[in-house]
């Protein structure tokens, strides 16, 4: 970490396709209105590729504040309604702490603790349809 | 009562991007004041949501930054002001859940919970003051609320 200040990242934050999972990786400060841009643009492209799963990074994330919990869950929300399963991986410690501390525990988020763990969370389960009745969400 | 070594910087909230620097400067204060990596964290996660505060409710204003130090024990205070339309029910604004802009209504009661000291001002019409202090490993107090 550089005491330096980062320049703030404008414009679109990446997403790639690995497979069956769209990967994001979030780093240093985000602003608001592109974790917003970022919202839509998972939204389309889940619909474009088909993909089953989300995979957001945040180990590079130092803060997460009520407003970009939101968008997480929000993200989470809205794949959902697209037939994709989200994972956010890599929280870093302190950001847990203060996220519980804050009143945003965030319970519809799954979490792994790295991308790695993400990606086989979201290889275990995989978006069956089964057949003996409506399909199982977790609440 | 504390005493205060001066504003110490004074930064306009405007815009989005103006949280970014909110939180990178705050950030670095604290660090420089030797607070550890969680209360970082945590004062940054209150300035952000503070800022954020003021910048959507309060049509913009400013933060500024004032190193203090009492007994002993260095700490960070941030004023939050703005000359918005000012919160007509405070007790409403600072219970959980309670949102007007369309959040999850943590923003302000979380923020609280996040420091050591918070003392709002607000007077509707007129704007409103927010300031929060947060200590260098401060001793274990008591919880406030219930």
């Amino acid at each position: 970490m550089s005491d330096a200040y980062l320049r703030p990242v404008t414009g679109h934050v990446p997403v790639l396709r690995l497979g069956d999972v769209l990967l994001v990786t979030l780093q240093g400060d985000l602003h608001d209105s592109m974790a917003q841009q970022l919202q839509q643009d998972l939204a389309e492209t889940i619909v474009r590729t088909g993909v089953h799963g989300v995979l957001i990074d945040i180990s590079g994330v130092e803060i997460v504040d009520s407003f970009l919990g939101r968008v997480l869950a929000e993200i989470a929300a809205q794949a959902k309604l697209l037939a994709a399963r989200t994972v956010v991986a890599g929280m870093r410690p302190a950001v847990a702490i203060t996220l519980v501390e804050l009143g945003l525990t965030l319970p519809g988020l799954r979490t792994a603790l790295s991308t790695e763990a993400g990606m086989e969370l979201l290889a275990q389960q995989p978006p069956v349809t089964r057949p003996g009745g409506p399909r199982q969400e977790s609440p | 009562m504390h005493t205060a070594a001066g504003v110490e910087a004074c930064l306009p909230i405007r815009s989005d991007l103006d949280l970014v620097w909110v939180r990178q400067h705050v950030r670095q204060a604290a660090a420089r004041l030797g607070f550890g990596l969680v209360a970082q964290t945590k004062l940054v996660t209150a300035a952000s949501e503070l800022a954020r505060n003021t910048l959507v409710h309060g049509g913009g204003g400013q933060m500024e930054v004032t190193h203090v130090s009492s007994a002993g024990a260095q700490g960070l205070r941030l004023a939050f002001t703005d000359e918005g339309p000012g919160i007509a029910d405070l007790d409403r604004a600072l219970s959980d859940g309670y949102t007007s802009g369309g959040g999850l209504g943590m923003g302000l009661s979380g923020a609280r919970r996040l420091v050591h000291d918070f003392h709002i001002d607000s007077t509707p019409g007129d704007g409103t003051t927010v300031r929060v202090t947060c200590w260098v490993a401060q001793p274990p107090r008591p919880r406030e609320e219930a």
